[in-house]
């Protein structure tokens, strides 16, 4: 007991002159370190949730294109997602080279293989000299619907492209949002021509 | 409330129990002896009537569980599985599907009380908060079981909810889409979401059984609203809580159950979508998505603000702004009862919860998309302007002097006793 008290006596001494002493230095040294030990424990709990390595495997995917004809449209999956793979007409490539990007609302190519400020143009959103082809992942940039459009039957929105039924977004043959809620284009995935007819996104 | 216990055990047993583990004098105390008003209508029965719903949806879905298999592969059979061949299958599901929705009525009603007669005003305020707060939770807990089934409703409506993070790229480019596909566990929604949805789903419940719990210890320290609004000062103004509010309680439970049944028997489907019985399919996305009644109001706001990220703080604050009710409201009066011009605003608000709901169902396009406008403006000026003006400018009626008054008439205060202890003669 009266070691005790001589230690609380002598701790309150040396708060009265502000001087830190050895125990506060333990203290806040202490706290520290159990701080980051909690940290460091509690990141796995956290990580665990992120997208895990069979996911992350199945990253790429080639697709063949040689029986997609002109004007005709074919949805694969990558990552789990949609891609729109469309054959644009003449007709349909020539609408969306007339229109720019800085005359959409949102004037970003939003192309994976491009960086951010790159205009929308349509060329922007395209492999060189093979114009026709516009792939897209398929996921509306709005609350995450598949657009409708990739059939014959369907409505394609005002501008020929693709619309979304659940809010209704309206996008044009270069999958840039024209109209509606969606705030951004259609994203365009890192894809490249492996052949002359085929493609592998990822 | 704090009140003198009078509890005295009679076997020896419970003597001796009550020396080393006093549960029956704290039972006897909160819910046997406990004052209540003397006024309660039937609103008041709906505290009783919501823990019987967390009661019966806890025991209903750990029966689920038993037959329920998580993944996306198997859910959606699994489900249908419980319906056609578990014995009493279709039953336990029906209850269960039809409980949240007879859960989020008596929620509901119960929110709308404490709104009209002023529940969360002072010293009220941490119970109202604790309130919002399961509400919340009741809200994550539903949308994450309404996943469960895996049908075409199921995935979309997942799909379109968990998307509402990826608006914070408005604020820092990348963070919505890293949240997003944390939540997900992968680049869309897959079964691995289903499979984690399940396991919260299954949490959650027992997380609201904890703050029910705070709920009702903050409701006995502070005593219950009633009707007038006013404390309870003597022995005339209250009841003790058995067999009065006990009974009363029984007596509108029953009644609940009766609607309850109705719907669990004879329509089960009415409250759900027909969509949700296609498996659920990432390729095709339903022409028509909503979600479930009980969130129609919130997702018309959501979609009433024409911009992304502007919806999704709307929605938001739809929630956190009851948090906020007891500094709002300016008057010194709790009971609407006694308030000519708020009452007609409160009935408005109202009105407005239940317009948007209508809305939160339609297209959102033409005039659908103006009323929703004009409905979200009212349901934020009726908290951000409607509370502390009228507060502020209302001469409120006169209140009677107590409880006991309002019952029996200005005579009944000067005779508690006899009243008290007859008051079937009122």
């Amino acid at each position: 007991m009266s070691f005790d008290l001589a230690y609380l006596e002598a701790d309150v001494a040396s708060h009265a002159d502000d001087e830190p002493t050895r125990r506060d230095f333990l203290v806040i040294a202490g706290n520290a370190f159990a701080a980051v030990g909690a940290a460091a424990t509690l990141w796995p709990f956290v990580a665990q949730m992120n997208p895990d390595a069979s996911t992350q495997a199945l990253a790429s995917t080639e697709i063949d294109l040689a029986p997609v004809q002109e004007g005709q449209a074919i949805t694969a999956m990558w990552r789990g997602k949609p891609v729109f793979i469309r054959n644009r007409t003449k007709e349909e490539i020539a609408k969306a080279e007339e229109v720019k990007g800085d005359q959409v609302p949102d004037n970003s190519a939003r192309n994976d293989l491009l960086p951010e400020e790159t205009p929308a143009d349509d060329i922007n959103r395209v492999k060189e000299g093979k114009a026709n082809w516009l792939v897209l992942v398929g996921i509306c940039t709005h609350l995450g619907c598949i657009p409708k459009g990739q059939s014959m039957g369907d409505e394609k929105g005002e501008y020929g492209g693709w619309f979304c039924p659940c809010h209704g977004s309206h996008y044009d043959t270069s999958g840039r949002i024209r109209k509606g809620p969606a705030p951004r284009n259609l994203e365009v995935p890192p894809y490249a021509f492996i052949s002359d007819t085929k493609i592998k996104i990822g | 409330m704090a009140h003198e216990s009078n509890y005295h055990p009679t076997s020896r047993f419970g003597k001796w129990m009550d020396e080393r583990l006093p549960v029956a004098r704290l039972v006897h105390g909160s819910f046997v002896d406990f004052p209540t008003p003397r006024n309660l209508n039937y609103l008041w029965t709906f505290g009783g009537i919501l823990s019987f719903c967390l009661a019966a949806q806890i025991l209903t879905g750990l029966v689920l569980a038993m037959h329920y298999q998580p993944s996306g592969a198997e859910a959606f059979n699994s489900v249908e599985h419980i319906r056609r061949d578990v014995n009493y299958g279709y039953m336990i599901r029906n209850f269960h599907a039809v409980g949240a929705s007879m859960f989020f009525i008596a929620v509901y009603i119960h929110i709308f009380r404490g709104l009209y007669y002023g529940s969360y005003k002072a010293p009220r305020e941490v119970l109202w908060i604790l309130g919002v707060l399961i509400f919340l939770v009741m809200m994550a807990t539903a949308f994450m079981g309404y996943a469960l089934p895996w049908g075409q409703m199921s995935f979309w409506g997942v799909t379109v909810i968990t998307n509402l993070f990826s608006s914070l790229d408005g604020i820092i480019p990348g963070l919505g889409t890293a949240i997003v596909e944390w939540l997900w566990g992968g680049y869309s929604v897959s079964g691995t979401t289903l499979n984690r949805f399940f396991s919260l789903h299954y949490l959650l419940p027992f997380v609201i059984a904890g703050l029910v719990i705070l709920h009702i210890w903050a409701l006995h320290v502070a005593g219950q609203n009633n009707p007038t609004g006013l404390d309870i000062r003597t022995k005339a103004d209250s009841v003790p809580m058995f067999p009065h509010a006990v009974a009363k309680d029984a007596v509108g439970l029953f009644a609940f159950l009766l609607l309850f049944a109705w719907f669990a028997f004879v329509m089960p489907d009415y409250l759900g979508h027909a969509d949700n019985y296609i498996e659920a399919n990432p390729l095709v996305t339903p022409p028509h998505i909503v979600p479930e009644w009980y969130f129609l109001p919130f997702y018309a706001i959501l979609r009433a603000i024409p911009s992304k990220l502007g919806g999704v703080i709307a929605m938001f604050s739809a929630i956190a702004i009851l948090v906020f009710v007891p500094w709002l409201d300016t008057s010194r009066v709790r009971s609407s009862k006694y308030r000519p011009i708020y009452k007609w605003f409160f009935w408005l608000f109202a009105f407005s919860c239940l317009a948007l709901g209508y809305l939160g169902a339609m297209p959102a396009e033409g005039v659908y998309v103006f009323w929703a406008r004009v409905f979200t403006f009212y349901y934020f000026a009726h908290f951000l302007l409607v509370m502390p003006i009228v507060g502020l400018i209302e001469t409120p009626h006169r209140l009677p002097r107590s409880i006991a008054e309002s019952v029996l008439g200005s005579g009944g205060a000067a005779t508690p006793v006899t009243a008290a202890a007859a008051p079937e003669k009122r």
